[in-house]
């Protein structure tokens, strides 16, 4: 039929994934360690019906050519990772990343999954685990008795225990950076896993080699701008009505031709 | 019959592809660095032994709107807008030069920076490959240097130079890709006038206003058209009623 509802059409997908992507992330204003998504569009193929040059006779050419476009298509959801403001909660087991760098966590299947989640817990065999139970790599095991965590910010781990004066180490957080963080596969459940984009793990000590520092006693908060989401929706929103519109004068153009 | 029947379908055949180039301008309403599709109509006159009534109608794509779009704050490093006139260089997928002015980037995994299609950006030496574990600065004029953090004093290492070129817009011409070459099939000089800014992006040149204008216009052009159709009948069967017996 005509070729303008199905471009419009495309403009409505397209706004549709928009508001998809904003409404997660409003959604997720809230969860510790979040980090907002954004939407990348792109126009679509070109259909060239006469390229300009053509010869319109022998001597003479066309000046200008004929190109439809064929409407948008979204080409990526990004994940921006920008630093999320650092809130205050008091908790020792509540471990935030000042920088770069993501905390190891062995997964039940095996694999290792990545989060920037860092409000842990201890399970009944005193090991430090995230909020679904997931263990921490490397595996910190807090012996029952100990009275005070602490964490330092270059990631020693250490408790003191009643009766002795002297600090008893646990072991040491270690952190894994990516290349390119954005290429990362998020599985729900503040975890992300090492893709072909993302480049393989490169484990180090916090404050090394580019990572960030930990700072004991703070989570992450979600890294979404309220306002810029509100404003990113009215754009989609009026966006998706003008494409509407297409939709609505190229159905009244078919309506001519069917009442002729 | 013939003359002005075939002449008002050809207008109402021209109108409703040329809606097409509103739809696809509307539908990119959101793509970063996009630009407008600008469409004319152009007379076709048929030459015959008659009197010159019949002139018909073609449409043609003349050019793209290269107005520059609004520049939106991101804050993140690989985001570039270009301020002013000029052009990122990327390798397109047939291997030649393009540009384009979206500058949303993104590192793949051995650390080349591409578009977010994934088509290898071009610095001033060819494609551009950054370290792991840097903190990445672009400057005014396309130099990346990286900072090694924790490191002081600080010491910026350059890495390169983004290509940026600023061909004349009447050379340009669009792909079917959506990337602009040069007609000629050279690649442009890089020129060291078009300044980038870092951690910004540029939206789309489509005017919603201009858009909508154009749409009702092409819409009640339709219409006309139509009538115009429904005339060429009106007397054809006028005529037939003329020649009838009964």
């Amino acid at each position: 039929m005509l070729r303008s509802l199905w471009v419009a059409k495309t403009g409505l997908e397209a706004q549709q994934a928009q508001m998809d992507v904003i409404t997660n992330n409003i959604a997720n204003v809230n969860t510790n360690g979040f980090k907002r998504s954004r939407a990348v569009f792109e126009d679509l193929l070109y259909q060239t019906v006469r390229q300009p040059g053509a010869p319109s006779s022998q001597q003479t050419q066309f000046p200008t050519g004929l190109q439809f476009g064929t409407g948008v298509k979204p080409v990526a959801t990004e994940r921006l990772h920008t630093q999320g403001n650092l809130m205050q909660t008091g908790n020792s087991k509540d471990i935030a990343i000042d920088g770069k760098g993501f905390f190891q966590v062995q997964m039940p299947d095996g694999t290792v999954g990545y989060t920037r989640d860092g409000s842990f817990h201890v399970d009944n065999q005193g090991q430090l685990v995230t909020s679904s139970g997931y263990l921490l790599l490397p595996q910190i095991t807090v012996p029952a008795d100990a009275q005070v965590l602490t964490v330092s910010r270059s990631g020693q781990v250490s408790v003191t225990v009643q009766g002795t004066p002297a600090a008893q180490e646990l072991g040491t957080l270690q952190l894994a950076s990516f290349i390119n963080p954005a290429g990362l596969e998020a599985r729900g459940e503040n975890l992300y896993y090492e893709t072909g984009a993302s480049g393989a793990p490169i484990v180090n000590d916090p404050g090394t080699n580019g990572l960030g520092q930990l700072s004991q006693g703070f989570v992450e908060a979600a890294n979404v701008n309220v306002v810029e989401e509100m404003v990113n929706m009215v754009q989609a929103q009026r966006a998706y009505e003008l494409n509407s519109k297409a939709v609505t004068a190229s159905d009244q153009m078919l309506q001519k031709i069917a009442q002729l | 019959m013939d003359r002005l029947i075939y002449t008002a379908m050809t207008g109402a055949k021209q109108v409703a592809e040329q809606q097409t180039t509103v739809a696809h301008n509307l539908a990119n309403v959101g793509t970063g660095g996009f630009r407008a599709q600008i469409d004319a109509f152009r007379a076709m006159p048929v030459p015959g032994g008659e009197k010159p009534t019949r002139a018909q109608v073609q449409s043609s794509t003349v050019a793209a709107d290269f107005t520059p779009g609004a520049i939106q704050q991101t804050g993140r490093v690989l985001d570039l807008a270009l301020p002013g006139a000029g052009w990122l260089s990327v390798l397109g997928t047939d291997g030649r030069e393009a540009y384009t002015r979206s500058g949303s980037l993104k590192l793949g995994p051995d650390g080349a920076l591409l578009t977010q299609s994934g088509l290898p950006v071009l610095g001033e030496g060819g494609p551009l490959n950054l370290p792991a574990d840097v903190e990445l600065l672009i400057g005014r004029d396309g130099t990346i240097s990286a900072l090694q953090p924790g490191v002081s004093p600080a010491v910026a290492e350059q890495i390169g130079r983004l290509k940026l070129v600023n061909p004349p817009q009447a050379g340009l011409a669009r792909g079917d890709d959506g990337l602009f070459r040069l007609r000629s099939g050279a690649d442009a000089e890089a020129d060291p006038a078009v300044m980038i800014e870092s951690g910004a992006l540029e939206g789309s040149n489509v005017s919603v206003v201009d858009a909508m204008v154009r749409m009702i216009d092409l819409g009640r052009q339709f219409d006309t058209q139509m009538s115009l159709l429904k005339h060429a009948d009106g007397n054809a069967s006028k005529a037939d009623q003329v020649l009838s017996l009964n």
